[in-house]
């Protein structure tokens, strides 16, 4: 069975250059929806409008996004009458109270291990979380880790609204995890709930339940923007404002 | 007094034995959508009715629908007739202290809706074998408690719990020695979804392996109610994203029967496509997990970047990669130029070719058959007992694919083979995923060759009250989703029967008396997604 390993060495380096280089394959990222100034006020209006999830507010003419809420419905974008701008890039990483946000020191930096906890998530984030272990990703080529146990984690990834029934084992986990550390609330869901919004069976995201520091918007946002994310963990990329 | 119902229509035989069977039980009628109804006028029949039903007939269990109406209780049992299409048999219970035969002894698949039923609606179904602590998990709810009774308000979220701190799993084996292992909620460093597994042990043999599900529930359908259908739609897209496509199809499908909207050719062309799309990458998706689970790194890489150029594909071509916001009631949201048609056969082609080169290399890797072969055995006899969906089932002999029975969008049209593998072990279950990648893509080409041009939307039409079912094959198996709509347009109940609802059920006979190093091939083998089975 030595076809495997010719297999492999013929294959070559096929990882992504990112962040040494940047990432330009079509198909990394769905984008996202950008503030726009549109003709007139009406406009704006009607975008809000449209909007399922009140992610756009109007102000005069410009149509202001909240791409924490949005849930790409997409219909802003393909077929709308007066589409907003769309960006195609996938750095996205916000801290949600920038003065208080300190990034791990330095000994992270080549050395991250990374819990990740499924608190209700629809399969979507976690997938595209898991394509960082992907050839074309090679997470472990940054010094960035998986890691089965929170013991040995330094950072915490939550995905999905925060479901009742996964909040004790959520905490369970936080708690269980060593000082210095990190919360990352990664798609719209955990930041907000999503479509799931808040009810007796969702908190709507992971703010109502743990202090988070990073959050990762997008629904679900691309392996990359999850990557971006990683890397302002550690103050190898800055969070945008 | 003996009343004969109305003569409508010429009963087929299979009514008319129905009719003989259970003369003065049932009223047998055909729906407005051509829906067979079966009313049930005694209560005491209905256990040997859906015996009838699941085993003379030999039609597969699609579920129990419940609603909570005014003064009594409706439940719907779902059957699919080989060949001829939905039955329905209702029944009527009073809402105070109603008595309602458990056909989970008759119909085994029947097991969990029944006790979901139990969980949500507080019903008691007599001589089912197991009921209790189950969606609402016992360490964190009191018993009591019916979300989905219609008093029950959603968005309260501070009400007074008294859970049960005493609450202890209860343990099967009794044998010197034996212990339970607990695996989950949070394992595999949080990259498997939230399910909790407790195994029944012994030392390196497991007994038998229990899950223990529902953790992610978010009660997609309690907060549909009272949403408008495109708010809905949302809802039933983003459940269970890794199935988006067909489950946003489905509950389209529903509406559009029940309006009787027209799709045009053009969109019905485009969703086989995007459907399809969406199951070869779920099944690239699958593999990779395997291979994983395995251990045989190399492979997995390989299926790893299949996956991810699949995902590329999608969002190159739709603009999003797990093919969000398509599908709208009418059609498509969004047409699709034929550079970009072209770009996306370029890119299925090349993935199969790489899929093909994958399944000859793992064939020859003895290494990694010995894994596969005989592990996880679901035996014919045991699929059809449970009645499995999807390529879990079409692996151990069954043939289920909704794409044939009760063709959809237009599937009667092409050419593809349902595969059917007797074997029921992993090895068989990879074969089905490989043998769908390979038509799901020759699907693809077929749609895209035949484009037609036109509309991709059919006119808005007026959203008429009552219920509305669609349904479409997804990924893991044969996906059902079922509405009521009010009088102004808005969800009054829905319901979504999950493929992985029915197929978890199943896990349990895959995962008797086997090696513990077994336990996630098997796991991986079956693919199954919490998401869309806790909904």
């Amino acid at each position: 069975m030595a076809f495997w390993f010719w297999r492999g060495l013929r294959k070559g380096i096929r990882s992504t250059r990112y962040p040494y280089a940047p990432e330009l394959a079509p198909g990394i990222s769905p984008g996202r929806p950008l503030d726009t100034l549109f003709a007139t006020p009406e406009e704006a209006a009607i975008a809000a409008v449209n909007c399922p999830v009140d992610a756009i507010t109007a102000i005069g003419g410009h149509a202001h996004v909240d791409l924490k809420k949005c849930v790409y419905c997409e219909r802003c974008h393909f077929g709308a009458p007066n589409p907003l701008q769309w960006d195609d890039g996938f750095e996205w990483t916000q801290a949600p109270s920038p003065s208080r946000y300190k990034p791990l020191p330095n000994e992270f930096a080549r050395s991250l291990h990374v819990m990740v906890v499924d608190a209700g998530d629809c399969g979507a984030c976690l997938n595209e979380i898991r394509q960082l272990n992907n050839p074309l990703y090679n997470m472990h080529g940054l010094g960035i880790f998986f890691t089965a146990t929170p013991r040995i984690a330094d950072v915490l990834m939550v995905v999905g609204p925060v479901s009742e029934n996964m909040r004790g084992a959520l905490v369970k986990t936080y708690e269980a995890m060593p000082g210095p550390k990190r919360v990352m609330a990664v798609g719209t869901c955990a930041l907000t709930g999503g479509v799931f919004g808040r009810s007796f069976m969702s908190a709507g995201g992971v703010h109502a339940v743990l202090p988070v520091d990073l959050d990762v918007p997008g629904d679900p946002p691309p392996p990359l923007a999850v990557l971006h994310g990683l890397l302002v963990v550690t103050g190898r990329k800055a969070a945008i404002q | 007094m003996i009343s004969t119902p109305p003569l409508r229509y010429l009963k087929t035989p299979f009514e008319a034995e129905i009719e003989r069977q259970f003369t003065t039980a049932v009223s047998v009628e055909l729906s407005h959508d051509q829906i067979l109804s079966v009313r049930l006028l005694r209560t005491e029949a209905l256990r040997d009715l859906c015996k009838f039903l699941f085993w003379d007939a030999a039609c597969s269990f699609g579920g129990l629908i419940v609603e909570e109406e005014p003064a009594e209780w409706h439940l719907q049992y779902l059957f699919l007739r080989p060949g001829a299409g939905w039955i329905t048999v209702t029944l009527r219970a009073p809402l105070q202290n109603p008595v309602l035969p458990s056909i989970t002894p008759a119909v085994h698949a029947a097991d969990w809706y029944e006790r979901e039923a139990e969980d949500l609606f507080g019903l008691q179904f007599e001589e089912h074998p197991r009921l209790g602590d189950f969606i609402l998990h016992d360490q964190v709810w009191q018993e009591g408690i019916a979300p989905m009774r219609r008093a029950f308000n959603p968005l309260q979220s501070h009400f007074e719990r008294r859970p049960n701190a005493e609450w202890r799993p209860t343990l099967v084996v009794k044998d010197p020695g034996a212990f339970a292992m607990p695996v989950g909620p949070v394992y595999e460093g949080g990259l498997g979804e939230s399910v909790h597994f407790l195994l029944e042990t012994v030392g390196e043999d497991v007994i038998r392996a229990v899950p223990r599900l529902f953790y992610k529930y978010r009660a997609v359908e309690k907060i549909a109610e009272g949403k408008s259908v495109s708010d809905g739609l949302l809802l039933a897209e983003r459940f269970a994203a890794k199935s988006a496509f067909a489950h946003s199809l489905a509950y389209c499908q529903a509406i559009e029967r029940a309006a009787q909207i027209d799709v045009p050719v053009r969109a019905k062309q485009l969703r086989v496509s995007l459907a399809e799309l969406e199951r070869l990458r779920h099944h690239a998706g699958t593999i990779q997990a395997i291979c994983q689970s395995t251990a045989l790194s190399v492979s997995e890489a390989h299926a790893a970047i299949i996956e991810e150029q699949l995902l590329r594909a999608s969002c190159q071509f739709s603009g999003h990669r797990y093919l969000f916001g398509l599908n709208t009631p009418g059609g498509l949201r969004r047409d699709f130029e034929a550079p970009a048609c072209l770009m996306l056969l370029d890119a299925v082609d090349e993935a199969v070719r790489h899929l093909g080169e994958l399944e000859q290399r793992l064939r020859l890797t003895s290494s990694f058959l010995d894994r596969l072969e005989d592990a996880g055995v679901v035996s014919a006899q045991a699929a059809r007992d449970l009645d499995l969906v999807g390529p879990i089932g079409r692996a151990s002999g069954l043939a289920n694919d909704l794409r044939r029975p009760c063709p959809y969008t237009g599937y009667e049209s092409y050419s593809f083979e349902i595969s059917s593998e007797p074997d029921g072990d992993g090895f068989a279950r990879l074969r089905v995923l490989f043998f769908e990648a390979q038509q799901s893509a020759a699907l693809i080409q077929q749609a895209i060759k035949a484009l037609q041009p036109g509309a991709v939307c059919a006119p808005e039409s007026h959203v008429s009250p009552g219920s509305a079912m669609g349904w479409a094959e997804a990924p893991i198996g044969a996906t059902v989703h079922w509405l009521r709509l009010d009088e102004n347009g808005r969800i009054e109940r829905y319901r979504i029967l999950s493929p992985s609802f029915r197929n978890w059920l199943g896990l349990h006979v895959a995962v008797e008396d086997f090696a513990f190093q077994d336990f996630p091939i098997i796991l991986a083998t079956f693919g199954l997604s919490a998401a869309e089975c806790d909904r």
